[in-house]
């Protein structure tokens, strides 16, 4: 007889994970004190909590938060709105879609990183190179998401749709949106990684304020425990938007 | 019948579809306003392509299709479509589906939500107007889609396979509540099956087709009292008489169209 699957416990889960994460800092940690890892390379996890602490301390760690965040929010809405009625207008109309997805593909196929230097050089340093570089990344991930999810709806409901007496606007409004919804919000979801790297990338090249900046300032003084905590900083940032967008998104499909 | 304008006409309607596949070929089909008529057929011969010209949601490559005296161009309000796939907006649970059409039709708020409730009590299925379809029974989603055809009030309803996908004693409920429904109310029906059984309990007039492209074999009035019961009027002997003409008929064709399947290059 097949032995019958149990749930797995989520507790159990939650510990196991704890443990490992212990243990690897631990490990880290002790290879650090006894010199099996060179420090200067490689920092030590104590080292890295108590940078953080001097950044909450001092202030930066609000003020780089807020710089880093509002460049990537921006970013964000501005590329994933664009992207949104892009593939909504090139999706449900023929001939430009024609016309621009190849063109789209093509614009795709450039490294975005290597086009900071041109934001920098039109906008400078400031705000706005920061976010051209958001937008540029999170773009083209939700212009093909919003494109695909669209080309992939069932014929079937736009017929029905269009039966029960949808004009073209209706069927985009109930039938085409709805059916990308789940495309859109998976893409939004990589969508906001990828905003943070244009963020932080471009501040990496100038800046005076941002997580990116930190980062950049401790390497550029040989300050590894600086680096690593920006890092830090930068994934508890990510997975709390990530958990905001998963809320959003579990409200909005709640009919699958 | 010639002096009553008739529902539905097809004259010499062929469809050929890009690529060289001619679903449809010189096809004549009248059908009177009130009446149920199927059209019957082997799998895949062209029946459905018939229901997308008459809704308009396809256009013939030659002929005319008239809908109550008007050619067909482009949707025309006052047909209904039963799709043999589920046609139900997943995202919109079972009352926003049936107010979907009258949302559409941008009725007052009032109205939409009295009609639409008088549907939901009509087909069954109150107590469930917040759930979405992924959530009922294939049987139940016929009957909020018969709901959502019915509820903006179709003089002409379309039918392609609707109840094909249902177990067989769902189908038979399903099959007297659309008759129930239908009785009295002065619907046009065009019924698209290949069951010839289900065609000849429903209808007033059965049409059969030719293996693809489909043409117009014979016409059957089928002649069955009403109101019918579905298990009953399978047990009359008239039932028994006409189905064996019409296998007849059709036997040639679903051979034809099976061996045309299996010794397909």
């Amino acid at each position: 007889m097949r032995e019958q699957l149990r749930p797995l416990n989520r507790w159990t889960i939650l510990s196991t994970q704890v443990v490992l994460t212990i243990l690897v800092l631990g490990l880290w940690e002790l290879g650090g004190r006894a010199g099996w890892i060179d420090k200067l390379y490689f920092s030590r996890p104590s080292d890295i909590g108590m940078q953080v602490a001097e950044w909450v301390r001092l202030g930066y760690v609000v003020k780089d938060v807020v710089t880093t965040m509002s460049e990537t929010l921006a970013g964000l809405a501005v590329g994933a709105l664009v992207g949104i009625v892009l593939g909504i207008v090139l999706a449900s109309n023929r001939f430009l879609g024609a016309v621009f997805e190849p063109l789209l593909v093509l614009l795709n196929s450039i490294p975005r990183i290597t086009l900071v230097p041109l934001f920098i050089l039109w906008f400078g340093f400031r705000f706005e190179s920061k976010v051209a570089s958001a937008i540029a990344l999170v773009l083209f991930v939700v212009f093909f998401a919003t494109y695909a999810g669209i080309k992939d709806v069932d014929p079937t409901l736009v017929a029905s749709a269009r039966v029960l007496g949808a004009t073209r606007a209706d069927v985009v409004r109930h039938v085409l949106v709805p059916s990308a919804l789940t495309w859109i919000f998976s893409s939004l979801r990589s969508a906001v990684g990828f905003a943070l790297i244009g963020a932080v990338v471009a501040e990496y090249f100038g800046a005076n304020a941002g997580v990116g900046y930190r980062i950049q300032y401790s390497e550029a003084n040989f300050n590894t425990a600086g680096v690593f905590a920006g890092l830090a900083v930068l994934m508890v940032l990510v997975t709390l938007v990530d958990a905001f967008i998963v809320r959003v998104q579990r409200h909005l499909i709640r009919w699958k | 019948m010639s002096d009553v304008q008739p529902a539905i006409r097809l004259t010499g309607v062929s469809k050929q579809f890009p690529g060289g596949y001619t679903a449809l070929e010189g096809v004549d089909i009248t059908v009177a306003p009130g009446r149920f008529v199927s059209l019957v057929g082997p799998s895949g011969c062209g029946k459905s392509t018939a229901l997308s010209l008459i809704a308009g949601l396809d256009t013939p490559t030659a002929g005319t299709v008239k809908v109550r005296d008007r050619l067909v161009n482009g949707v025309a309000d006052g047909v209904g479509f039963l799709f043999q796939r589920d046609a139900l907006l997943p995202w919109k649970n079972v009352f926003d589906n049936v107010a979907f059409p009258l949302v559409l039709r941008k009725r007052p708020a009032k109205e939409i939500a009295e009609r639409v409730n008088e549907w939901i009590a009509r087909v069954n299925l109150r107590g469930f107007e917040n759930h979405f379809p992924s959530a009922l029974s294939g049987g139940m989603r016929k009957r909020v889609a018969l709901a959502q055809t019915l509820v903006y009030e179709p003089q002409i309803i379309l039918m392609d396979e609707p109840f094909s996908a249902l177990d067989v004693q769902t189908r038979d409920l399903m099959e007297d509540e659309l008759l129930q429904l239908w009785q009295g109310s002065g619907m046009t029906i065009v019924f698209v099956t290949h069951d010839l059984e289900e065609a000849i309990a429903l209808s007033d007039e059965v049409v059969v087709m030719t293996a693809g492209p489909a043409r117009v074999k014979a016409r059957y009035d089928v002649t069955l009292p009403r109101p019918r019961v579905i298990e009953q009027v399978r047990l009359d002997p008239r039932f028994t008489e006409l189905y064996r003409a019409m296998w007849n008929d059709l036997r040639d064709e679903v051979l034809e169209s099976y061996a045309r399947a299996t010794s397909a290059p």
